[in-house]
């Protein structure tokens, strides 16, 4: 299991907008490098990325080989009730990671 | 020890020996296989002409942030924001990112709604070449807009496994 860090305020006042950091270990093998004996080593990335806030999508991402190892990520959100934060990553060779964290509005 | 540490260093020796020899050749043929993985200018302008269609694209709302010298191509932190109150009626759909000279042009596609609050968001790339970097936008009436930014890359990310 992929190491997936988040970082979100855990309280907050009701309807301030958040800045939502995540970073998850992953190589993201761009699949256009070659290896020693000069053919591409396979792809192997994350090609996407969702945020759901009480079940409710609030970011998605699609992600390319451009993205740099260890894909980093940080948006917005409204912080509008106590609820809970899930992440999703999913990529090649069916790769999934999942994480969530707790935010309580006041 | 000795002597198949003397047959070890003899092969090391050719190798290297050959591999200088090859090194001329190498010098018009790497830019040829290069040239095959890499996005070009028009590949970028056909990659952006599937998300926007026929729809014009703007200048302005959107601002792309990334630093204009890029010491280390592998992880370039890149900013996008974009102008918009984020509600219900008017806010930002998608923000895509697309580069020039980067094996593929398509970084990343980002997918947004009301619920954001800033239409915004950061991520860290790879940029294979000094080159132009363009974001798109799509607002919730339909509407694109787009910013680009040249920037200068020192050292490349890696592409030749190096």
């Amino acid at each position: 299991m992929a190491r997936a860090l988040i970082n979100a305020p855990a309280k907050v006042k009701r309807g301030e907008v958040i800045e939502i950091k995540t970073l998850i270990s992953h190589i993201m093998e761009t699949g256009f490098r070659p290896d020693s004996t000069g053919k591409p080593v396979p792809r192997d990335i994350i090609t996407e990325f969702i945020c759901k806030y009480n079940g409710e999508e609030i970011f998605r991402a699609e992600l390319f080989p451009a993205i740099a190892a260890n894909p980093f990520l940080t948006f917005f959100t409204v912080a509008d009730e106590t609820g809970t934060l899930n992440f999703e990553w999913s990529g090649d060779n069916g790769f999934t990671a999942t994480q969530s964290v707790n935010i309580t509005v006041e | 020890m000795t002597r198949d540490d003397g047959k070890l260093q003899r092969t090391r020796r050719r190798f290297l020996a050959e591999t200088a020899a090859l090194a001329g050749a190498a010098g018009i043929a790497l830019p040829l296989a290069v040239e095959q993985t890499s996005a070009t200018p028009e590949s970028m302008r056909a990659a952006i002409k599937n998300i926007v269609g026929e729809a014009p694209l703007n200048k302005g709302k959107v601002k792309l942030d990334v630093p204009a010298l890029i010491e280390n191509g592998n992880a370039v932190p890149l900013t996008v924001s974009c102008e918009s109150p984020m509600t219900q009626d008017d806010h930002v759909k998608a923000i895509h990112v697309f580069t020039e000279k980067n094996p593929q042009p398509n970084v990343i596609g980002a997918r947004l709604g009301p619920r954001a609050g800033r239409a915004s968001f950061s991520t860290r790339i790879r940029l294979a070449d000094t080159q132009k970097i363009v974001a798109v936008a799509q607002m919730s009436d339909g509407s694109f807009w787009t910013d680009e930014v040249e920037v200068v890359v020192t050292l490349a990310a890696c592409l030749e496994g190096s």
